[in-house]
């Protein structure tokens, strides 16, 4: 296993719940509650030393106990490694604390995950849509059970159900 | 609180001095400005609220999403191979890295090496089009500042290189020209000429650039220590490109993890000292200089061989074939309507583009269709620390700090 891994593991034994390493890039999945002081100590630990904020992203799997995974991905410009950091989150109870005080680009990143796939982030100093409409009732595009088409308004045209 | 009220407490009258208490009503409080969407300057539509404190700005929310599409849905719905010209649609000003940074993304996933021909009409491509990019950020910049004579010289060039698009690929900006595992087609003889002649024209052009901007004062005023980020910050807040390294970071993943042929080749990463909005300027031109000396260097070691990758069960057949050969109509049919089998598993792949790092990230679950496709654009990220960097400064530096960045609406909602 990763150098890196092996050191969540050994600091976080309760909260470690898998790591895989496929095509060079390492994957770290935690438990939710452990997200944040995973991710201090990976910013914070000169071995590790993530300083830059790369992307974060979620993925809906509906079949699964556990709905939504929330992928925050970091680099360390000075080691020269990449690191993914990911933890599953429920649809009953969808929030995850936030990185925003860790990274500071978290901030619009974890906004574009709540707008597109609904998930909550605890301690985000301003979390509303980003993308869509501030007053978007229509749910959240990005999760699996979203027609591409769209809902709401586009059913009110005749022409584009004619062929149902 | 009534009117008189309101005067009576803010505006005590000075005894010594009765005269103060015929002055006009004042009131200090702060103001709320919008800027945009439609305003010439945020090339596409993007508003930002601004908090003013007279003409200081305290606080600016942007507001995005008016060119959302929907891309990351689309990608969900459609073949890998069907995605290539939806790339072209994110940043419309330079749609050949877009296909240049997806297309290595899923060579990752297929674990498909890239014939070295291929990889050197690659980079060629590439750097024209970070030329392109950054002559289109240069004279759009300097003409929200207000110089606009650069603009008029920058497009000039532009041309040149979109007519030489036009006739690689058939189209100036939507290009489409990169598959996956290879490129679409070889230069050609006409092509090579035309590249060799635009290299030999361009560099004393750039020079050019330089002089109308370096000599103006007011230019000059409005960019030097404008919109400074730390270091330590910019990398907090995911920047790159020249944002980032105009902090003085040295992070260009072209240098970093080299791909395509740029380890074969010898080219400097230029770097700033203040992060400001000159330094970034500084590292443009300077990468206009490099891109020539990457280009000319891959011109010089490029070897005949094949433009596509052996790995008949992902890439396209050759169009000739297509038109000829019925096996390979029906490999070119069934790529396109129900795709290769992609092994289940995730990877994330990010590539230089003239703006700062484009990463795709997919998650497959097996079959010919990405389950998950998540497109990390620098434009998006960079408005993430608009608020950061235009605190303190003037409401006409609003307009310099969107140029800083070089955004692309386009890109930027997705």
């Amino acid at each position: 296993m990763h150098a890196i891994a092996e050191r969540i593991e050994h600091d976080f034994p309760n909260a470690f719940v898998g790591a895989t390493e496929w095509r060079g890039d390492l994957a770290v999945t935690v438990k939710r509650d452990a997200v944040h002081a995973v991710a201090r100590l990976l910013r914070d630990d000169p071995n590790i030393d993530c300083d830059y904020m790369v992307h974060v992203s979620s993925v809906d799997w509906p079949d699964d106990e556990e709905r939504f995974e929330v992928v925050w991905e970091v680099a360390s410009i000075r080691k020269r490694h990449r690191i993914r950091l990911k933890t599953r989150v429920p649809e009953s109870d969808c929030v995850v604390n936030s990185l925003t005080d860790v990274w500071h680009g978290a901030d619009f990143m974890e906004r574009e995950v709540y707008d597109m796939m609904g998930i909550r982030f605890r301690n985000h100093p301003d979390l509303r849509r980003i993308l869509m409409p501030d007053d978007y009732t229509e749910g959240y595009p990005l999760r699996k059970d979203f027609p591409l088409q769209g809902k709401g308004w586009r059913d009110t045209f005749e022409f584009l159900n004619e062929s149902k | 609180m009534k009117f008189e009220d309101q005067r009576e407490t803010v505006y005590k009258v000075d005894p010594e001095h009765p005269e103060t208490a015929m002055l006009p009503l004042q009131r200090t409080e702060e103001l709320l400005l919008n800027m945009g969407p439609q305003h010439p300057s945020t090339h596409g539509v993007l508003k930002v609220i601004l908090e003013l404190e007279g003409e200081r700005l305290v606080k600016s929310t942007p507001v995005m999403g008016y060119l959302h599409r929907g891309v990351e849905k689309l990608a969900e719905e459609g073949t890998y191979h069907q995605f290539i010209p939806h790339t072209d649609r994110l940043d419309y000003v330079c749609a050949m890295y877009n296909n240049f940074a997806y297309c290595r993304a899923v060579e990752k996933l297929m674990n498909i090496t890239v014939p070295e021909r291929a990889e050197y009409l690659r980079t060629i491509v590439a750097e024209v089009q970070r030329i392109i990019g950054h002559q289109f950020w240069l004279g759009t910049q300097a003409l929200d500042i207000g110089a606009m004579t650069v603009f008029f010289y920058t497009f000039r060039d532009r041309e040149i290189l979109l007519d030489w698009f036009d006739e690689l690929c058939g189209a100036r900006l939507t290009t489409s020209w990169y598959r996956i595992g290879g490129v679409e087609r070889d230069l050609t003889p006409s092509l090579l000429a035309k590249l060799k002649a635009f290299l030999d024209y361009f560099p004393p052009k750039i020079d050019e650039y330089q002089v109308f901007l370096e000599k103006n004062r007011i230019w000059l005023a409005r960019t030097k220590g404008v919109a400074v980020i730390s270091a330590e910050d910019a990398l907090s807040f995911g920047l790159s490109g020249p944002t980032l390294r105009g902090s003085g970071v040295d992070y260009d993943l072209r240098k970093y993890e080299p791909y395509a042929a740029y380890g074969k080749c010898d080219f400097n990463v230029p770097v700033g000292k203040n992060g400001d909005t000159y330094d970034r300027y500084w590292i443009r031109v300077m990468e206009l200089y490099e891109s020539v000396k990457i280009v000319r260097q891959c011109l010089e070691q490029m070897q005949d061989g094949p433009i596509m990758a052996d790995a008949p069960s992902v890439t396209l057949p050759p169009k000739n074939r297509v038109f000829t050969n019925l096996e390979s109509m029906i490999q070119q049919f069934k790529l396109f309507s129900r795709g290769f089998d992609a092994p289940p598993g995730e990877i994330y792949c990010g590539t230089e583009a003239h703006k700062g790092e484009l990463g795709f990230y997919i998650v497959s679950t097996g079959g010919g269709k990405p389950y998950r496709l998540k497109i990390r654009s620098p434009s998006f990220i960079h408005m993430g620390a608009f608020d950061h960097m235009s605190r303190g400064y003037m409401i006409a530096d609003a307009v310099t700090i969107f140029g800083t960045y070089d955004i692309v609406m386009g890109e930027c909602d997705r």
